[in-house]
């Protein structure tokens, strides 16, 4: 019997089944200050036990301010959200990581960074952005408030097995292609819902040739295209990054591990619901024009004209879209004048994404408002030891502190109605960013080239800089 | 245990909108309240008011008509994006019992699930069919959930497919924690036998901040 990579962990959690759900075993759990504080809630009124403190990671991402000047909350909300899960990590000895501690981050950030996400796991977090941690072969979903309320108390929750997708991006990525306009150019293909009931497996030779934090990027994102589930099977890249993190099993367990992890692959005769091939080589850097991530085009297209499109609900969606985006069909994306830059997220905040943007910002200067906001304090001092954090001040860039900050601004970091940015997140739906903001979405370098140039860019275009 | 839901009759209103995302449903900026203040006064917040908090005129749920609606009509992929459980909880404030939608959002469908709120998925035509019936005021719905049936005027009665979890679900008034708890025997045992054998999996409990490799490595 062949199995895909998917189906081998699902299959190794499933405790039992009921009426066509599986109750699935949860092997790890993040508690932030956003959804979970509502369980905890739940748990006190219920009067519930943490069956497993041992098995979550607390931290504070949401509602931690970024500005590094003035290190105070929003508000008393902000300030309450993120206090309630210290209290609650503290009362149950559960690690957490809140403001201000040298490993806060960004969920999706720090639980890659720290080896806590390992394969073959099954891990979940009250966020929709939680597939992330599928780049080094975990099997991890968004689920809501009261389902972490679940896995606190019964370490188990009830899950349709979805179907199984391959998406096989093969080819090399051209000068200037990240893995920003990989995903990008996926949900563009295959569309906001194009994934809806799948577990999506990314492969093929692109995907290979990627690092764990372009792989995240490209997990990160698969809510985006419909699916709670994206994930890579485990290889070398996975395990030397794995090696020697907080959180790793170390000493027999490592090789216990390992030979478990060479096992978690894709049989070669196993069979997909669905398979979608994407060729990398033609995929140029791209930016999203509209209200949903599937409003995608290369840098080099124009707004489009809902006048040529047949299906008359699409047509009344991009209407839509183009009111709220201020856009005229038929204008060159590259014209498109941007009053603002957010390089961050737990898409795009890794070293890595930091190193590509700081490569087009180097000897420049940026001409709008630019904020760069790590996804954890450990990037942080890294790039201020690479001298990033110089490149991008120097620039006129805010370096800012770690935190989900200008995605979605629940910690009072906002896009000031009717402004454009050029954004680095995940999400460039109506409000966002804050009443009446208009998201572009990008990846690193696209964004610092805008932040530079004052509009939407080809990064590949930028004069070479002696 | 949420009231249970077996025959709801009541006014329908349509958003005709396809791919609302939570964000439309309930703002980021709006997420901090507990749950038993209610979220009501946050549904569509954004959609309802301009960027200065002035109610917006012309926003289709508001019509005086549309205002006692307990039945939501909407287009594709209805609740996608964010986990926030109080988009589910801001439609149970405000008075909603079903939303009827050709696709939903995974996690928004389970969310619905485990509070209570119908969502009835029917092909895109019967959705076009009935939007089109709201245009220009309310129609009432019955729904007859043991029959999995759907009533209305510009459809008849119709059929829709539900996961047979989330029927006993909601027929039941059970909850998914509630009948968890009811299986904990089952999973002592499971996690006993999964324990032993992905043991490098639970070997290292992390105790205190230490020495991060992290930090003195340098990442290729």
């Amino acid at each position: 019997m062949s199995n895909t990579l998917f189906e081998k962990v699902w299959a190794s959690h499933e405790i039992m089944e009921l009426h066509g759900r599986s109750l699935l075993y949860i092997d790890k759990y993040f508690l932030d200050d956003g959804s979970a504080v509502l369980s905890y809630e739940q748990m006190e009124a219920g009067g519930l036990e943490v069956r497993n403190p041992e098995q979550a990671l607390s931290l504070s991402d949401h509602y931690v301010p970024s500005r590094p000047t003035a290190m105070i909350f929003a508000d008393t909300d902000a300030r309450r959200m993120s206090e309630s899960a210290a209290k609650f990590a503290a009362k149950r000895r559960m690690p957490h990581f809140g403001f201000g501690h040298p490993y806060q981050g960004i969920s999706h950030v720090v639980g890659i960074e720290q080896g806590f996400s390992l394969p073959g796991l099954t891990l979940v977090c009250g966020d929709s952005h939680t597939a992330t941690h599928g780049a080094v072969g975990a099997l991890a979903f968004g689920i809501g408030s009261t389902e972490i309320t679940q896995v606190m108390a019964a370490q188990a929750l009830w899950q349709m097995k979805p179907k199984t997708m391959r998406i096989n991006v093969d080819g090399q990525l051209g000068m200037g292609v990240e893995a920003k306009d990989v995903i990008l150019a996926i949900i563009g293909t295959i569309g906001t819902k194009g994934a809806s009931g799948y577990a999506v497996e990314y492969a093929g030779s692109t995907v290979d040739a990627l690092g764990i934090a372009q792989r995240a990027t490209i997990c990160n994102m698969s809510i985006e295209a419909g699916a709670k589930i994206g994930m890579v099977a485990p290889d070398d890249v996975t395990l030397q990054h794995l090696v020697g993190l907080p959180f790793a099993p170390v000493g027999e367990s490592w090789d216990q591990a390992v030979l478990h992890w060479r096992t978690l692959r894709s049989d070669s005769d196993a069979k997909f619901d669905r398979e979608v091939h994407i060729d990398a080589t033609a995929i140029e850097p791209v930016v999203t024009w509209g209200t949903s991530p599937e409003d995608v085009l290369p840098i080099s297209g124009c707004v489009p004209d809902p006048a040529s499109e047949g299906d008359p609900d699409r047509k009344r969606q991009m209407l839509r879209s183009l009111e709220y985006m201020g856009l005229v069909p038929g204008v060159p994306l590259c014209d498109l004048a941007i009053d603002r830059v957010f390089i961050g997220s737990c898409t795009n905040s890794r070293i890595e994404d930091l190193r590509a943007a700081a490569a087009v910002v180097r000897g420049r200067q940026a001409v709008v408002p630019s904020w760069v906001v790590p996804g954890s304090q450990l990037i942080r001092s890294q790039a201020e030891r690479e001298g990033l954090d110089q490149i991008f001040i120097q620039a006129g860039f805010e370096w800012r502190l770690p935190g989900c900050s200008l995605c979605c601004g629940n910690n009072g970091d906002y896009v000031a109605p009717g402004e454009r940015c050029a954004s680095t997140s995940n999400r460039n739906f109506i409000g966002r960013q804050g009443p009446d903001a208009r998201t572009h979405l990008l990846s690193p370098s696209m964004a610092a080239a805008a932040a530079v140039t004052g509009r939407l860019t080809d990064v590949r275009r930028l004069p070479r800089l002696v | 245990m949420n009231a249970p839901f077996n025959r709801h009759t009541g006014l329908a209103a349509p958003l005709p909108h396809q791919n609302v995302d939570t964000d439309q449903i309930i703002p980021c900026r709006f997420l901090t309240g507990s749950r038993s203040d209610g979220f009501e006064q946050f549904l569509f917040h954004d959609l309802r008011h301009d960027s200065a908090g002035r109610p917006k005129a012309g926003f289709v749920l508001d019509e005086p008509h549309f205002r006692a609606a307990t039945i939501l009509v909407s287009g594709d992929n209805f609740g996608c994006g964010s986990s926030r459980e109080q988009a589910v909880w801001s439609l149970l404030d405000a008075g909603y019992r079903a939303i009827v939608a050709p696709s939903f959002g995974e996690i928004f469908y389970n969310n619905a699930a485990t509070n209570g709120l119908l969502a009835i998925q029917l092909e895109t035509d019967q959705v076009s069919r009935l939007l089109q019936s709201l245009a220009d005021g309310p129609r009432d719905i019955a729904i007859d959930l043991p029959q999995q049936t759907l009533s209305a005027e510009a459809l008849g009665c119709v059929r829709f497919p539900i996961d047979a979890f989330f029927k006993d679900c909601l027929v039941s008034g059970m909850t998914a924690l509630e009948l968890t708890l009811t299986h904990l025997e089952t999973i002592d045992a499971f996690e006993r036998a999964h324990k032993a054998e992905l043991s490098w999996a639970f070997a290292r409990p992390y105790t205190k901040p230490m020495l991060d490799p992290a930090l003195t490595r340098q990442r290729p």
